[in-house]
């Protein structure tokens, strides 16, 4: 069974205004950026008879705009166009680390930000780090328009926040203060083309006396949603990191997370491998 | 109706517009160098060049490639007078069963043409997204280092003979 061309609606606006209202009038339809995820379900025959919202036309949703505390991704900025951002590299490098590790070069190069978050998988590569980075997500409906903090944006696994209409215009980020430590580390299968089995971001700030000033860690694939360990960083925050600091804390994690046994991992494969990212997070040059 | 460049060609196509680029491309424009693998972005197979990227044909309704420019494997070379890249190909054992090549020529050329580095570690990066189920990949790295090698050198060339 393959995509019928022919059981297809396509719905082409050429701005941002058309698309929303066209959207409002066509609550059904499928909004389409980049299409790396619909495309596979439409060529196994998954998707025929729908009607497609194609947002490849509207050219201020594919701009990076800097702001004054960092920048404006326009939803359907690609993750090509991420990686080779300046300074996008510079400032937010777990980011464009994320992006690299989406797919191969190819789904990078139409796959696009918006388009992944509006996906809502739970093992959203770009969401960790844009988790720890505290983005913010600006919808839009035709007569208004919102932002939600990123990580309310999910609800549930490929369920997300959006309300009938309702399309993702831009991801905020800030450019967060240059931190003591930061990593992004996916665990997958392969190093390219691989769903995550786990994905984790930390970016980390210390004090001028060694204590660890503020933590923020979070991990993909180990819930229904994006998770931040808060139980994890209230208890690291003011902390000497001591190796024994380290161990609690590595204790805790069970507490933010609700992995699952499925295809491409176990529970207890993914707490063991999450803690093991965790401690090799906070253990360099703690003292003893 | 829309209009794109296909191979430095302006090409019409008048069909319906939620088709795969990659079936507009064989089917109606008659390039069939371009393979179809997996059907689902894992394996390459379909590569092309949109707007100079690489990116999978079979991913991509012919609708979203108005106005573009379509770089196929046609672009490249003609069995009697091949281009450097498929020279190489050749040269080191590059091709075996064929199915993936055309995709990897066209990632592998974005690489070489864009000034990519000629290491193997890079190389490999850069056609991480292009499946080949026969040659174990030493060759057609090896392949795309050597045509990396020579192009760069070219570069350098030039950009010398400029400066002077």
């Amino acid at each position: 069974m393959r995509g019928d061309t022919e059981s297809m609606t396509l719905l082409r606006p050429r701005s941002v205004e058309e698309a929303l209202r066209l959207y409002a009038a066509n609550p059904g339809a499928v909004p389409l950026a980049g299409g790396t995820d619909f495309m596979v379900a439409w060529n196994a025959g998954e998707a025929n008879g729908r009607t497609i919202l194609d947002l490849s036309r509207l050219a201020p949703w594919k701009r990076i705009r800097l702001t004054k505390t960092g920048v404006r991704v326009g939803s359907l900025v690609t993750h090509r166009e991420l990686q080779i951002h300046p300074l996008v590299r510079k400032r937010l490098p777990l980011l464009v680390e994320a992006c690299a590790t989406i797919g191969g070069g190819q789904i990078q190069a139409r796959g696009t930000l918006g388009g992944n978050i509006a996906n809502a998988s739970p093992a959203g590569d770009t969401f960790p780090p844009l988790a720890v980075y505290e983005a913010r997500v600006r919808l839009r409906t035709a007569g208004e328009s919102r932002t939600l903090r990123f990580l309310d944006v999910f609800t549930g696994v490929k369920k997300t926040a959006l309300a009938q209409g309702e399309l993702i215009d831009s991801i905020e980020i800030d450019f967060p203060r240059r931190p003591a430590r930061q990593s992004f580390r996916k665990v997958g299968t392969r190093a390219a083309s691989a769903i995550a089995k786990t994905v984790a971001a930390g970016l980390l700030w210390l004090s001028a006396d060694g204590r660890i000033r503020e933590v923020r860690f979070a991990l993909g694939s180990m819930a229904p949603t994006v998770r931040r360990l808060a139980s994890v960083e209230a208890l690291l925050a003011g902390k000497k990191p001591t190796s024994r600091l380290v161990e609690e804390a590595v204790d805790l994690l069970e507490n933010d997370v609700s992995p699952i046994d499925d295809l491409r991992s176990t529970r207890a494969y993914r707490l063991e491998v999450s803690r093991n990212l965790l401690r090799a997070f906070l253990s360099p040059g703690l003292t003893r | 109706m829309i209009e794109l460049t296909v191979n430095r060609k302006k090409r019409r196509y008048r069909g319906p517009l939620f088709k795969r680029l990659l079936d507009v491309l064989r089917e109606d424009f008659e390039l069939t160098g371009t393979k179809e693998g997996c059907g689902e972005g894992e394996c390459g197979a379909c590569t092309v060049l949109l707007d100079g990227e690489p990116v999978n044909s079979c991913l991509v309704p012919v609708v979203q490639a108005e106005g573009t420019r379509v770089e196929t494997v046609e672009s490249l070379g003609v069995s009697s007078r091949l281009s450097p890249l498929q020279q190489s190909f050749l040269e080191e054992g590059g091709a075996q069963c064929g199915i993936c090549t055309p995709g990897m020529l066209m990632t592998a050329w974005a690489y070489v043409r864009g000034g990519g580095p000629a290491d193997p570690e890079s190389v490999r990066t850069a056609l991480a997204g292009n499946l080949c189920r026969c040659t174990g990949y030493q060759h057609i790295v090896a392949s795309v280092v050597e045509t990396a090698k020579r192009e760069n050198a070219k570069r350098e060339r030039k950009r010398r003979a400029r400066a002077r």
